[in-house]
């Protein structure tokens, strides 16, 4: 059974086509990555898997259950959520803001919050009682993960989470988020529009584009055979800007 | 809340002992006619509560309809003209009979016999422009065509009795018409702002700026005697006080009355030592009734006259204090709860506080005026008009803070499970806090400067010797209505900032 899966999904908004029919099977412990244009779709789709947005056809499933039986704000608090810009309570500081979820479920723990900066390499008793506005850009990107991983979720959802980073601050983070990834055997899916990003931290890439899913494969297998003229040029041109 | 305290209102207007209601139009003669009835009132062993200046003629006699006020000096030619909207007619007996017997009918409105003088309309010129187009007649002034500017109060502009029949009857042009209030009309024809004003017969600044009153050689102007005109109930419930005020009834002439006018409008001295002294003339009271009133009036500086009236500026201060906390409360506790509840409906939301929104561009003096015939004179319709008009800023600052509060995170709470309520109340209420704050800091500003108004429906407050000074163009006693506003404004806001730093989230 699949950690997650969508089947022939599809998603309208008036007369604009975010998703059509999309099929997708994601393993336990499997990161997959999204990518494509602004308007592909890709973060439609990963809104499905926590009932973000809904779709108009198809079924989403989380461990073999219908997302459409189950409480949304249930279904979202066990399910890890990393938005590109941080997203953090600018009010809160740091450990409120990293044991929101905890908190939510009714079960504050304050031991697993300080073991989720530490996760992500920020020193519980230094950054937990500062305020998000006394961060970096890079740093509050590690407390949005922490907040994503301290109620211990099975499941992580993360859109664009580097996108907004400079290069040197993202590789850091690409390299804390595969150590997790691998050390907590996350399953996780990635919307990214880089597709070295893609590569280097998921176990397949799915390509979207104008609502469809063009391609789902290994890094290696895209390489090796894009099946559609869109994937090739895609390749082609990161391997230019790469 | 808000409920609650309008109700405590009613009821302590309800339990209220029914003291005898004198009002007057806001200027000096108003003034001192009042201030008599009200001492010879008092002088007969009758409690008394004035209302000095409460409003032109509409205000003052929708007053006296509603049983909000229950007396006040008026003249048989507004009655018949302004009020019952008919002809004019050119013998006084005639006129006082129709009115009489229509009031009554109609409203229940009694006119007590009049008091012995007639205060008609006087159009006045400087001398130097009498002379320069030789100007003695009204049929004069209309053959000066276009050539000279007015300056003209808003009542006499608006009332067939007026301009319009003015009009009509000579053929008189102006090259610009201004709207002046009475207080600022004399000096700014003594400034040569304007050339022709508006005045009354038995006014006193005729005299002091030696203008020239112009004969109304076609007898347009009706007879204005001047009478007490009293409310039905008054009559009904104490026929002692009315045969006190008709004591008064053919006692004053019209150099007599002029002679007090001029000693409120010229030499200044106060209404109530006027009043006093003339009703002891008259031998109407044993001496004047009131021995402190009858103090040297003090020269010196504004600081002084502020200090020497202390006492009543406080009395004042903590009236308009109430005026603005309680209507100030009551907006708070209807437009906080409303502008959260909008940021859930967008689609009723623009509409709802663009209506508030047009509540606010209604003139101040215009929305108390509506109020008068819901909710009569006094504290309850001011609070009630400065609640809608403290609705606006708090309105419109509560929804698009909420709404517009930090929007990352937002849906990152959303994302992460945060239920609408939640993200209301621990993400948008607390980042909002500070703007719904400078919301409410508008709003008190605004009502603390509104409020002065609430002195034209009787509703007291430091607008009372705004209204006052303004009628009797004494700046003095303006000043000691409007620097105490503006410091409690200041104070006001002071205490809101601070309250605001409270509430201000962290971050």
């Amino acid at each position: 059974m699949s950690a997650l899966s969508a089947d022939r999904v599809s998603k309208r908004y008036g007369s604009v086509v975010a998703l059509d029919r999309v099929s997708l099977e994601v393993h336990r412990g499997e990161c997959v990555a999204l990518i494509g244009e602004s308007g592909s779709g890709k973060t439609t789709l990963l809104r499905c898997f926590n009932r973000l947005t809904d779709p108009d056809e198809g079924r989403v499933l989380v461990d073999g259950v219908d997302v459409a039986t189950v409480d949304a704000f249930e279904l979202r608090r066990r399910t890890g959520y990393v938005p590109q810009d941080g997203g953090l309570l600018p009010h809160w500081r740091v450990r409120r803001n990293v044991a929101l979820v905890p908190w939510l479920r009714g079960e504050p723990d304050a031991a697993a919050t300080d073991r989720a900066l530490q996760l992500v390499g920020l020193e519980p008793d230094r950054f937990g009682p500062r305020w998000p506005r006394e961060l970096s850009g890079g740093q509050r990107q590690r407390v949005a993960v922490a907040r994503a991983l301290a109620a211990r979720p099975a499941v992580v959802l993360l859109d664009e989470p580097f996108g907004a980073l400079d290069a040197i601050t993202r590789a850091d983070l690409q390299a804390t988020f595969l150590t997790l990834r691998r050390e907590l055997a996350l399953t996780a899916v990635l919307v990214t529009h880089d597709l070295a990003e893609a590569f280097l931290l998921a176990d397949r890439v799915g390509v979207l584009r104008s609502g469809s899913l063009e391609q789902i494969a290994t890094p290696a297998e895209l390489r090796a055979e894009p099946a559609t003229p869109y994937v090739r040029e895609l390749l082609e041109r990161a391997r230019v800007v790469g | 809340m808000s409920t609650a305290a309008l109700l405590l209102l009613v009821a302590l207007q309800a339990s209220d002992p029914r003291p005898v209601v004198v009002a007057s139009k806001p200027f000096g003669e108003s003034y001192i006619l009042a201030e008599m009835f009200a001492q010879l009132l008092e002088a007969r062993g009758i409690e008394v509560d004035r209302r000095p200046g409460l409003g032109a003629t509409e205000i003052a006699f929708r007053a006296i309809r509603t049983g909000s006020a229950d007396v006040y000096p008026e003249y048989t030619g507004t009655g018949l003209l302004a009020i019952l909207g008919e002809r004019p007619a050119s013998d006084p007996k005639k006129v006082f009979d129709r009115v009489s017997r229509e009031f009554r009918r109609r409203w229940n409105a009694r006119w007590l016999p009049p008091l012995g003088f007639e205060n008609t309309y006087a159009i006045a010129v400087r001398r130097a422009t009498a002379e320069r187009y030789g100007l003695a007649t009204l049929s004069d002034l209309a053959r000066t065509g276009r050539s000279l500017r007015a300056g003209l109060t808003p009542d006499f502009i608006g009332r067939p009795d007026g301009l319009p029949g003015l009009t009509g009857a000579y053929g008189v042009r102006f090259a610009e018409v201004r709207a002046l209030l009475p207080a600022v009309k004399y000096q700014a024809l003594a400034a040569g702002e304007v050339d022709v004003i508006d005045g009354y017969s038995t006014d006193g600044l005729i005299a002091r700026y030696d203008l020239v009153v112009l004969r109304d050689d076609k007898r347009f102007f009706p007879p204005y005697e001047a009478a007490a005109l009293v409310s039905g109930g008054l009559a009904e419930r104490q026929p002692a006080a009315i045969a006190a005020l008709t004591e008064l009834s053919n006692r004053l002439d019209e150099t007599a009355m002029r002679r007090l006018n001029q000693r409120l409008e010229v030499d200044r001295e106060p209404v109530g030592r006027i009043a006093g002294d003339a009703l002891a003339e008259l031998g109407l009271t044993a001496a004047p009734a009131d021995a402190a009133s009858a103090e040297r009036r003090q020269e010196g500086s504004l600081l002084r006259y502020l200090w020497e009236r202390r006492g009543e500026l406080l009395g004042l201060t903590r009236r308009h204090l109430l005026l603005v906390v309680l209507s100030l409360a009551a907006a708070i506790a209807a437009a906080v709860p409303l502008g959260l509840a909008l940021e859930r409906l967008p689609r009723g939301a623009e509409l709802a506080v663009r209506a508030a929104g047009v509540l606010q561009t209604l003139p101040g003096i215009a929305l108390l005026a509506f109020m008068i015939p819901l909710l009569g004179i006094g504290l309850l319709p001011a609070v009630v008009a400065l609640f809608l008009y403290s609705l606006y800023p708090i309105l419109r600052n509560t929804y698009t803070g909420v709404r517009d509060a930090a929007p990352d995170a937002v849906a990152a709470g959303r994302a992460l499970g945060m239920t609408p309520r939640q993200i209301l109340r621990h993400i948008r209420l607390p980042l909002a806090a500070p703007v719904i704050m400078a919301g409410i800091r508008t709003a008190a500003v605004i009502n603390v400067g509104t409020a002065t108004l609430a002195a034209f429906i009787g509703a007291g407050g430091l607008g009372d010797p705004i209204a006052a000074g303004l009628a009797l163009s004494d700046t003095r006693m303006i000043l000691s209505g409007a620097i105490p506003a503006a410091l409690l404004a200041l104070g006001v806001d002071g205490v809101l900032g601070a309250v605001e730093r409270v509430v201000r989230p962290g971050g």
